[in-house]
């Protein structure tokens, strides 16, 4: 006969604070040591760069020279008009999103209205001038008065009108920015133009113009055409063997000499052939995998309704491929805006540039840290919030689900 | 005639919508269509190098460079050829992509195991540094860990770390192996043990085999094992020495010194690529399914045993081909070397390209470079793919 052991001590508590660190930091003797030691080492290391943050750092470098980070050179009594085409791109956005309603779409178009929401408050607490803020501001209700029209009357906005408005919001946002000889807009030509701004113009322009060539690309090296597959192949493979720098450097020096000699090809320019002519492969390997996710029965039966291999393409198998590939591609968007930094090695001055340009003034010699903590920070924040959008957009999409 | 109808439906279809034609047509419009954008292009080329002067060829490549290079592993000054230069760069490239390599592969997989860790504290410190690496631009990493490497105290003030390792301005400063005459011997001492110990492993499990405890041989075997090597290294006087760096007046003397270039570099390139080594290996280690390691415990393996036998042999095929690729993009990524100022393929290919005045010729050079690394790498990775991939059939 055996009596209960009074000797055993009471169960561990499983719930609480109490129960929460022991089954998560001290679940087993070496998580506890390992605990033990990474608080002993975190405790100095995090109190050093607060200290750092809120005391030691002169933030004054990021605070004077903000507008050179948002819009480098650009004369600032001529910053309106990046802020109307912005505006343009927000009307646009915001009839897209009340027209196809989509995940991809209604996730751009709130990031767009907060990302300028966003850069008001900053141009706000730096002394950019109010006017810059309400511009943005009001820019940001644009995407949602755009949204909430188009649902209000779906009938009034034919879509095709909004496919050209998209083809034509390319030329229309560059000749607002350079401006063009006879409209009453001096020009501003694009040495002048820098930080953010440069930044965001390459990677928008980049995955802009590298998607069709991409998506051709993809296709071509799935053809059956051994001709085609074998040139699509080289191309992919040949761009993705070499550093995005010399790509650059290429496109900075040998670019001109490609080109007859009457043709002016200016340093943006040539950095963004250079960009798109890179991430095109990179968009076709996306692509191609979104094409080989799709099961060969849907050909066979689109072949066997009578479809050619365009129709095939166009009808049966992009649709349903590029859908796949959206999350692929917002992740190389986010890569591409972090590569443009890159091009700060062939002389612009997007925001790394810039950096660099203000540190090379005197009286920001030893603004190093401060300067290069801020840029990082700011490529942070977009990055993240934009990988952040594009895991729901995964899920919102169904991919892998479906 | 079996054939006849056959016959009759080719004879009704016109050669513009015969598939064989079509297919041969489309292939020639778009070589066609590929060669003349060629030839315009060489055309315009050819006519712009003959008037700015410019030539082809490699021929330069034996002229005197006339400029110095900061870092060089082999011997090289101004008086040397631009093919020396070039030969000095890639293997400045090389070493760093080997060294980078390395290192990123260890980093990344403590990474990856940490964020698979019940501990909170390491698995959110794992995520959080993988957030942080992952969305921000390596060379604005590259650039702001030189800058905090050179706001390190001047060499008379270095911060030393256990192990006689210094960090100053200078850069990096660590003890040096050297090799002594007994080292051979030792070599030899260490392989007896070595031997020892196998061999009563294998006497010990033949005799387990037949049924008789011998856990008491085993510990014979590896007692033999620590100990001859031990007393060896005594007996023959330290066969390994250190040379320790040692500061003088101005700068450490002995051990090796890594520049601050190298170093931002090649940690720089070291803790970008380790978080996404750290995703890769994560996602390896997550796709060996639940039921893989409760199966495994059912037939009485112990934990280790199923890690070695049932999770990392699985876990390897996934890993595999996507670590391939970041290997490639880390040598790729030592191309931004030329920011911080350290010599590798690219920079001094820069500077090549600037003082020859043979862009085209350079950048040419330098892209076949880069492109046979990339072609190395991934042959090699291939090979060591098809290893760890499954036979199935």
């Amino acid at each position: 006969m055996t009596t209960p052991d009074s000797s055993m001590p009471p169960p561990a508590p499983a719930i609480g604070p109490v129960g929460w660190l022991r089954q998560n930091l001290f679940s087993t003797w070496y998580n506890a040591l390992l605990t033990i030691v990474l608080v002993t080492l975190l405790v100095p290391l995090v109190a050093l760069i607060l200290r750092w943050i809120l005391a030691e750092a002169r933030w004054g470098v990021v605070t004077a020279n903000l507008r050179l980070f948002l819009i480098g050179q650009y004369p600032f009594e001529e910053a309106w008009r990046i802020w109307l085409s912005l505006a343009v791109l927000s009307v646009l956005t915001g009839i897209s999103a009340g027209i196809y309603g989509g995940a991809t779409v209604r996730t751009l178009a709130t990031w767009l209205a907060a990302g300028q929401v966003m850069l008001g408050a900053l141009a706000a607490v730096s002394g950019l001038g109010s006017a810059t803020t309400v511009a943005l501001v009001a820019n940001a209700a644009i995407v949602w008065a755009a949204f909430l029209a188009v649902r209000w009357r779906p009938r009034a906005m034919p879509r095709r009108l909004v496919g050209l408005g998209w083809l034509a919001s390319i030329p229309i946002s560059v000749i607002l920015l350079q401006g063009i000889r006879g409209l009453p807009l001096p020009i501003v030509t694009s040495n002048l133009w820098g930080g953010l701004l440069l930044t965001f113009l390459l990677a928008i322009v980049g995955i802009l113009l590298s998607f069709p060539f991409g998506v051709l690309l993809a296709l071509g090296r799935r053809s059956g055409l051994p001709a085609v597959r074998v040139l699509s192949t080289a191309y992919i493979e040949l761009i993705r063997g070499v550093p995005l720098v010399t790509i650059l450097f290429m496109a900075a020096v040998m670019l001109p000499l490609f080109l007859p000699s009457n043709v002016r090809i200016d340093q943006v320019l040539r950095a963004m052939v250079g960009i798109t002519l890179f991430s095109a492969a990179y968009v076709a390997e996306n692509v191609r995998g979104g094409l080989q996710a799709i099961p060969p029965g849907q050909v066979e039966a689109a072949h066997a309704i009578g479809l050619n291999t365009l129709q095939t393409n166009r009808f049966i198998v992009l649709p349903q491929a590029l859908r796949a590939v959206i999350p692929a591609n917002v992740g190389l968007f986010i890569s591409l805006l972090k590569d443009t930094t890159l091009v700060t090695i062939v002389g612009l001055l997007e925001l790394l540039g810039i950096g660099r340009a203000v540190l090379a003034q005197p009286q920001w010699f030893g603004a190093q840290l401060e300067v290069y903590v801020f840029i990082a920070a700011v490529f942070f924040i977009l990055c993240y919030t934009m990988s952040q959008a594009s895991y729901r957009l995964e899920t919102a999409l169904g991919v892998g689900t479906r | 005639m079996t054939s006849a109808p056959l016959d009759h439906v080719h004879a009704a279809v016109p050669p513009w919508r015969d598939i064989r034609v079509l297919r041969i047509a489309v292939q020639v419009v778009v070589v066609a269509l590929v060669l003349a954008i060629g030839f315009v292009l060489w055309s315009n080329l050819t006519a712009s190098m003959g008037r700015s002067r410019l030539t082809f060829g490699l021929g330069f490549l034996d002229t005197t460079a006339g400029f110095e290079i900061a870092e060089s592993p082999i011997q090289f000054s101004a008086t040397d050829t631009y093919g020396r230069a070039f030969a000095v760069g890639l293997i400045n490239t090389l070493i760093i992509s080997v060294a980078g390599i390395v290192l990123a592969t260890i980093l990344g997989v403590i990474v990856g195991v940490g964020r698979l860790s019940g501990n909170w504290l390491v698995n959110h410190l794992a995520a959080g540094f993988v957030e942080v690496m992952r969305n921000t631009p390596l060379l604005v990493q590259l650039v702001l860990l030189y800058a905090v490497l050179l706001q390190l105290p001047s060499v008379a003030n270095a911060v030393a770390l256990p192990g006689s390792i210094y960090l100053s301005q200078r850069g990096l400063s660590f003890p040096r192996p050297v090799v002594g005459p007994t080292f051979g011997a030792w070599l030899a001492l260490l392989g007896i043990g070595i031997a020892v110990a196998l061999a009563t492993r294998w006497f010990a499990a033949r005799r387990e085999a037949s049924g008789h405890p011998s856990s008491g041989l085993r510990r014979v075997g590896i007692l033999a094992m620590v100990t001859i090597p031990v007393v060896g290294w005594v007996a023959l006087g330290a066969p390994i020495s250190l040379d320790v760096p040692i500061l003088q007046r101005f700068n450490f003397v002995g051990g090796i010194v890594l520049s601050p270039e190298f170093s931002a570099l090649l940690f720089g390139l070291v803790i970008y690529t380790s978080a996404f080594i750290g995703e890769v290996v994560r996602g390896g280690i997550q796709s060996v399914r639940r039921g893989q390691l409760e199966a495994a415990y059912a037939v009485g393996l112990t934990p280790r045993q199923t890690l070695r036998l049932v999770v990392f042999p699985q876990a390897l095929r996934v890993i595999v081909p996507p670590l391939t690729s970041q290997y490639l993009n880390l040598a790729k990524n030592s191309s931004l070397a030329i920011v911080i100022g350290f010599p590798d393929l690219f920079s001094v290919s820069r500077t090549m390209s600037n003082q020859t005045g043979q862009p085209v010729s350079v950048i040419m050079l330098v892209m076949a470079t880069y492109l046979a690394i990339s072609l190395a790498t991934s042959l090699a990775m291939n090979l060591y793919n098809r290893r760890v991939q499954v036979l199935e059939g």
